[in-house]
């Protein structure tokens, strides 16, 4: 209903303009000026106010778009070690960025408006000159430079992975359209698996080889319960089509390919539980919550259920398109102290237990 | 190649013309002129398909699962009760970026502005082969219908994203559209790629025999200068395309293993063994990316020209526009792995792409500040073609500078397939190619028909067009930072996103507000074809040779015999002549110095 109203809306006001650009059509009648559809001094005047009129609706949606949105807690709140290093780099991007863009888009409507066309007044004829070219190579050489060097050395570190730290090794195993884990168990060793191994009858649901030593104590779960400070190596597959594992507070994403393996590793730093203390979370959450409860109202209003309130928690979404039910295919993730994790563990069923035995 | 000759022959003698009827006039026309009427109102109507299709996807993100009559009138039993389906969403992703990319801002922009513009401004009669151009417009014709059809097939069109990924696209059990849906699309694509092919290796093939005496390759005018390289980029990547494409089809309807590997779905272990899906991602980025560059390239090099010539100045830094178009061109050729840091290969490469993909930053901000300096001191007519030309060199700042964040791959990990994405390549390629398209319209109307475009109605045009799409697009930005995936149904599922919610009201009215008033250009572009106000023969007062030919076409563009070209296309408001513009036809005064370049 929203949408119609919207759009009658739009239908009125552009009948309007129409009618509006008619009127202004019969005032002119009388001017019969051979080209009268090129621009005229008047046109230029008009549209070199626009230009500064625009130029200042971008640095208004600019400053608002910042303020409003510009510390979304997923910008400056990482839950991961190597988080904060990926978000200093957007920072310094962002500076960059905003930088140039306020510099530039000035010089572009500005000069736009500066010299809006008179009739009778002749341009500067002024067609090179090598010394300009020069700056404006070689800035953004320089510039470019630092970033690619800080960005190689961001990336190098993230995706060199130390197995030297002895990482908990954690298999993500992706299904049109759920999310897997699978712990390495004891021996901190997955089982091999293909896809060509499943047994639904068996519950042998992620094709985990039976006759693999390694695979007897390997945990199969629906939710990613991770220990705080202990380096996580994931271990991606995928049953069908291409997902992606996205991971957003943890800066992780690495996309889950059928016949291949791929891993991304981080290191959790925020429990769970200190993540919902920070004051971020806490004004996001409760802003969050503001929203639903008046949505809530409306949709008891129509005779529907409310909706609940919403807690923060880790997720881990699927990022790549994978079909119909790509909008709701996600894990919730616990990051927990060490002892809550083991505790948790414990309450799961070993691989070698969870087979059912066919008769 | 003697038939060749006696056609070129037959071209420079216009008296014995044989009489043409309507069909050969209007419809299997082998005139380069109406060849490129052909492709604007062919891109004009799919553009118009493209552009609903969004405003769909948009008032489904932002009143989710919400009854919508429209849905219920275009979408039929994709939306029951009128609330749409989370299959035909995807499929709308789909076709919204083949259409608009392809079909649109390729075959629509390029085959426009190429086929007019490359003889007009060379100073030739027509194409070298018209026959193949013929074919190229027919070809692509034959692809837009067979697109548009698949919408119309039991399981749905193709709805795996524009990037049809397998094994996503491979497998009809995965995805409904991956049918007959999918079949269709590559069907179409493939006719597509042969029609590019056929248009680019004209376009080339014109650019270097038929110049006019005088007309230098340093004399060209920028807008051919794009054409040029825009041409050669696609014949070297579009055959990538094809042969991915024809990879695929072996995998779904030949049970090759291609792209495929360790698959179980609904239930059954496939047969697939040993193929990847990394191969075909690598196979689609190598046109995929410069692809972006097909769209934009045109774009600019009519910026280039619509500035110069309202700026009444020459275009500052001819050489290092060439410069950068050539190195823009070479870039976009070895990038494409930007697309894939984290697709699984191997970070090493990830780091290679980096360092590549950044590098295109140095050419691109050379382009802007020419731009920019072209207008310093200038004494600029401010045309409907010259605001949608100065919006473009806005909105290519704009979403160019994001592009340094998406091409860190240390930063790209976090935004990848986030609605940062979409903010960044519709602003760079999507807004920033159309208003080269918009410009070029206005622009090179009178040409076509010879008649004006209203300037007011192009005025109400751009400026609602202007801060709509920036009112679509900025935010998006925003929204992408705070993690929200692209191409999901709807958000509701994630209380996480809740606070974005509002956030995507204001841009999808926005974007309807916008949409709508593509009407007014709808409006204006079709009435002026007949209502519009008689064009003089050189109504922008322009230098390049197109505004020598006679109003009315004639086949063969010139009546007499084609002029030489005595200077490049940029004196405008030069020392020593009385009026602002020196056409390039205007020989050298006694003395007159010509520019280095």
């Amino acid at each position: 209903m929203t949408a119609l109203l919207s759009i009658l809306v739009l239908v009125f006001i552009l009948v309007a303009i129409w009618q509006m650009v008619k009127i202004f059509d019969l005032t002119q009648v009388g001017n019969k000026e051979a080209n009268n559809q090129v621009a005229n001094d008047t046109d230029n005047r008009i549209n070199g106010y626009l230009m500064i009129g625009f130029l200042i609706f971008i640095y208004v949606i600019t400053i608002i778009c910042f303020v409003k949105f510009g510390d979304l807690p997923l910008m400056s709140n990482s839950a991961s070690e190597h988080g904060p290093g990926i978000d200093n780099l957007m920072i310094i991007s962002m500076i960059v960025i905003f930088f140039v863009q306020t510099v530039t888009q000035f010089l572009l409507h500005y000069f736009a408006y500066k010299y809006k066309g008179e009739k009778g007044r002749k341009a500067l004829f002024f067609a090179d000159n090598n010394k300009l070219e020069a700056i404006w190579t070689i800035i953004p050489v320089i510039v470019l430079a630092g970033l690619i060097i800080q960005g190689l050395f961001t990336w190098t570190n993230i995706m060199n992975i130390d197995t030297s730290k002895d990482p908990l090794v954690v298999e993500l195993y992706a299904q049109q359209f759920n999310w897997k884990a699978r712990y390495a168990g004891q021996d901190n060793t997955l089982g091999k698996a293909n896809v060509r191994l499943i047994d639904i009858d068996r519950a042998n649901i992620l094709g985990v080889d039976e006759s693999d030593p390694n695979a007897q104590d390997d945990i199969i779960t629906t939710e990613l319960h991770l220990p705080v400070g202990k380096p996580v190596l994931f271990k991606m597959r995928s049953q069908d089509v291409l997902h992606s594992a996205y991971m957003p507070h943890f800066r992780a994403q690495m996309n889950c390919v059928p016949g291949m393996i791929t891993q991304f590793s981080f290191t959790p730093t925020k429990t769970t539980a200190e993540m919902r203390e920070t004051p971020e979370m806490i004004d996001k959450v409760a802003n969050i919550n503001r929203i639903r409860v008046e949505k809530s109202k409306e949709l008891v209003a129509k005779g529907e259920e409310g909706l609940e309130r919403y807690e923060f928690d880790y997720l881990l979404l699927c990022n790549k398109i994978c079909g119909k039910s790509h909008y709701n295919m996600q894990m919730k993730i616990i990051v927990e102290t060490q002892e809550e994790y083991e505790a948790w563990l414990k309450t799961q069923k070993e691989f070698k237990y969870s087979l059912v035995t066919v008769e | 190649m003697s038939a060749h000759v006696e056609d070129a022959h037959a071209h420079d003698d216009h008296g014995h013309h044989p009489k043409e009827t309507f069909i050969t006039k209007y419809i299997f026309s082998q005139d380069h002129k109406m060849i490129a009427k052909q492709y604007l109102i062919t891109g004009t109507i799919m553009g118009v398909i493209g552009v609903m299709m969004s405003l769909m996807m948009r008032m489904q993100i932002a009143w989710p699962e919400e009854p919508n009559v429209i849905f219920k009138a275009l979408l039929g039993k994709w939306a029951p009760e009128g609330v749409m389906d989370a299959d035909i969403y995807l499929a709308l992703v789909t076709i919204h970026g083949t259409i608009m990319v392809f079909f649109v801002l390729t075959a629509g922009l390029s085959g426009t502005f190429s086929n007019l513009l490359i003889p007009l401004q060379i100073g030739a009669r027509d194409m070298a082969s018209g026959f193949l151009n013929m074919v190229s417009y027919w070809l692509f014709f034959i692809s837009s219908v067979i697109m548009v059809c698949s919408f119309f097939v039991e399981a749905g069109p193709a709805a795996a994203g524009w990037t049809i990924y397998p094994p996503l696209s491979a497998l009809p059990l995965a995805q409904g559209g991956s049918g007959m849906g999918m079949t269709l699309w590559l069907v179409s694509m493939a006719i597509f790629i042969a029609s590019s092919l056929l248009g680019s290796l004209n376009y080339v093939v014109t650019v270097i025999n038929l110049r006019t005496k005088g007309m230098s390759m340093t004399r060209l005018p920028l807008t051919i200068w794009a054409f040029f390289v825009t041409a050669i980029i696609g014949i070297i990547s579009f055959p990538v395309l094809l042969s991915a494409a024809l990879l695929l089809i072996m995998d779904r309807s030949f049970g090759t293993s291609f792209f495929l590997s360790d698959i179980f779905i609904q239930g059954e272990v496939l047969h697939y063994q040993g193929g990847s899906p990394v191969l075909f991602e690598h196979l689609f980025w190598f046109l995929g990316h410069p692809e972006v560059y097909i769209v934009l390239l045109p774009a600019l090099g009519i910026t280039s020209e619509i500035i110069a010539t309202n700026s009444r100045k020459p275009i500052f830094g001819y050489r290092a526009m060439v410069a950068s178009i050539l190195a823009i061109a070479f870039l976009s050729t070895i990038v494409w792995g930007h697309h894939m840091f984290i697709s699984g290969m191997n970070p090493f490469l990830g780091s290679v792409f980096t360092f590549t993909t950044l590098l295109i930053a140095i050419p691109s901000a050379v382009k802007a500040f020419n731009y920019i300096t072209t207008l310093w001191k200038g004494n600029l007519q401010m045309n409907p073609a010259m605001l949608f030309s100065i919006g473009l060199v806005s909105t290519f700042i704009t979403g160019g500078l994001t592009g340094i964040i998406l091409g860190d791959s240390a930063l790209d990990i976090n935004v990848h397939d986030t609605y940062f994405v979409v903010a960044h390549f519709h602003l760079v390629m999507g807004i920033s190619a159309l208003y080269g398209m918009f410009a070029g319209i206005y622009h090179w109307f009178p040409k076509m028909f010879g008649r004006m475009l209203n300037k007011k109605l192009g005025y109400i045009h751009f400026w609602v067009t202007a801060v709509c799409a920036y009112g679509v697009f900025f935010p998006m930005h925003f929204i992408g930072m705070a993690g929200l995936p692209r191409r999901y149904y709807t958000n509701s599922n994630f209380p996480l996103f809740d606070d974005l919610a509002n956030v995507n009201v204001v841009i999808t009215l926005f974007a309807l507000i916008g949409g709508v008033f593509q009407l007014v250009f709808l409006y204006n572009f079709f009435a002026s074809i007949f209502y519009g106000k008689k064009a003089v023969q050189n109504p922008w007062r322009s230098n390049t040779m197109e505004w020598t030919t006679p109003v009315e076409h004639i086949h063969g563009n010139w009546p007499g015999a084609i002029p030489e070209v005595h200077r490049w296309a940029y004196d405008y408001s030069k020392p020593g002549h009385e009026d602002d513009f020196v056409p390039q036809t205007v020989p050298m005064y006694e003395g007159e110095e010509e520019l280095q370049h």
